[in-house]
């Protein structure tokens, strides 16, 4: 059977995406963010998984303003990167499962998530910035992955708490799976940050360390938090942070957490990594 | 301080409107903010581009927009297009067009120079202290 043996969290700014392709990663500014995930690289690159299951917010590349799911699960066998206006990252392509996403929309959607279910889908720097900070540059992705978007950027997103029962549900649906998959979820984006208005530049270390150490021992707490408060506490973009319980939800209530990382600043935002495995 | 009457606002959700400097992009705004957004998104294409910084004005006029909205973006009054309802990563692909980055036009939203603005974020960013509620900011002045 599949199983779910891990969670990723990482936030996805662009500037890194940014700073990796233009060969900056050794600079005094970059240096200690990209030395911040020389554990994970090893961690994962030992722990081979076979597929991701990727939390991402898609940032108005594949989704303008003509159709806003709130989640949208890829189903394709493959997903090109996404030319966000200044062209495509130089990154593999996307490789789905869309035998198993189209099990997880037959388990999930009973399980009632209403999800939208997307067969073409650019994916943009959301997805691939984890994926590079994780893995480097390689010719292809070492495994499959399925996108899963989440809207964060036309208000309300889901809540905390809808997002830790839909990670349940995806949890129910991957393990139901009768293939033998290793499976890690992944929750992108965050951590605290504002990118418009005369409040920008917001960080909040106090209120993120506490969303790091609920996530880990109490994730309930976490469910609590009310979409305002991500607002005022975290700033207007740092709302993203409700993907981390989709990952969150995805995994058994007690986890071990194997590595944590917080680096101020990247470019305007409060870079955040932590990583979670199932006990068993 | 008096509080300019903003269009988008109908029904304000409970705490919405005390987070201070910061306009919230809800379906509401995201209506009235339909062109400007669908404008910055046709900036995708390259030929798009090329045509709209050949005349802006002229380009300008396929989107129903307001005068006012139309006036910000010719202006590239960041602050002004997002309380009309511009959404800062639809704006993403205007100030890309300009060679401008998301530091630059988050310092200019502050009024702060790109500078002082990166200076802020390297010394831990702008502390929440202060910045939670609008009460807060009239406290200041």
């Amino acid at each position: 059977m599949a199983k779910i043996v891990a969670s990723v969290n990482v936030s996805h700014v662009p500037a890194i995406g940014a700073a990796w392709d233009n060969k900056k990663t050794d600079t005094p500014y970059w240096e200690p963010v990209f030395k911040g995930f020389d554990f994970s690289k090893k961690w994962i690159a030992d722990l081979k998984p076979d597929v991701i299951l990727l939390a991402y917010n898609d940032h108005a590349s594949a989704f303008s303003l003509e159709i806003i799911p709130t989640f949208a699960l890829g189903c394709a066998a493959e997903f090109q990167p996404a030319d966000e206006g200044w062209g495509p990252r130089p990154v593999p392509v996307v490789k789905g499962h869309p035998v198993l996403a189209a099990h997880i929309a037959q388990s999930v959607i009973l399980d009632e998530f209403d999800l939208t279910l997307v067969n073409k889908m650019d994916v943009d720097h959301g997805l691939t910035v984890p994926l590079t900070l994780m893995f480097g540059q390689p010719q292809e992705w070492p495994c499959k992955i399925i996108p899963l978007h989440c809207n964060v950027i036309q208000y309300p997103p889901p809540t905390g708490n809808r997002c830790y029962n839909l990670g349940k549900a995806l949890k129910k649906a991957v393990e139901s799976f009768p293939e033998d998959l290793r499976v890690v979820v992944f929750g992108t984006g965050g951590m605290s940050h504002q990118l418009q208005g005369a409040r920008a530049g917001l960080i909040n270390k106090e209120w993120d360390t506490r969303f790091l150490d609920n996530l880990v021992k109490d994730p309930e707490a976490n469910t609590r938090i009310p979409f305002i408060e991500y607002v005022r506490e975290a700033g207007s973009e740092g709302i993203e942070l409700v993907m981390w319980m989709i990952s969150r939800g995805a995994l058994d209530r007690d986890v071990k957490e194997v590595y944590r990382f917080y680096h101020v600043p990247s470019s305007n935002t409060a870079l955040g990594h932590l990583i979670l495995e199932n006990k068993r | 301080m008096t509080e300019t009457k903003d269009p988008a606002r109908i029904e304000p959700t409970v705490g919405f409107d005390d987070v201070p400097g910061t306009t919230l992009f809800d379906a509401q705004r995201s209506r009235q903010g339909y062109h400007v957004n669908m404008f910055c998104m046709s900036l995708m294409k390259a030929a798009n581009r090329e045509e709209f910084k050949k005349d802006e004005a002229a380009y300008l006029k396929k989107w129903p927009m307001t005068e006012e909205q139309r006036d910000a973006i010719l202006e590239r009054n960041w602050g002004r297009m997002i309380e009309l309802g511009g959404n800062i990563y639809f704006l993403s692909k205007l100030f890309s067009t300009d060679g401008l980055s998301f530091q630059f036009v988050a310092a200019t939203m502050t009024g702060l120079t790109q500078e002082q603005y990166a200076e802020m974020m390297l010394k831990g960013g702008r502390p929440i202290e202060g910045n939670r509620s609008k009460s807060e900011w009239q406290k200041r002045g």
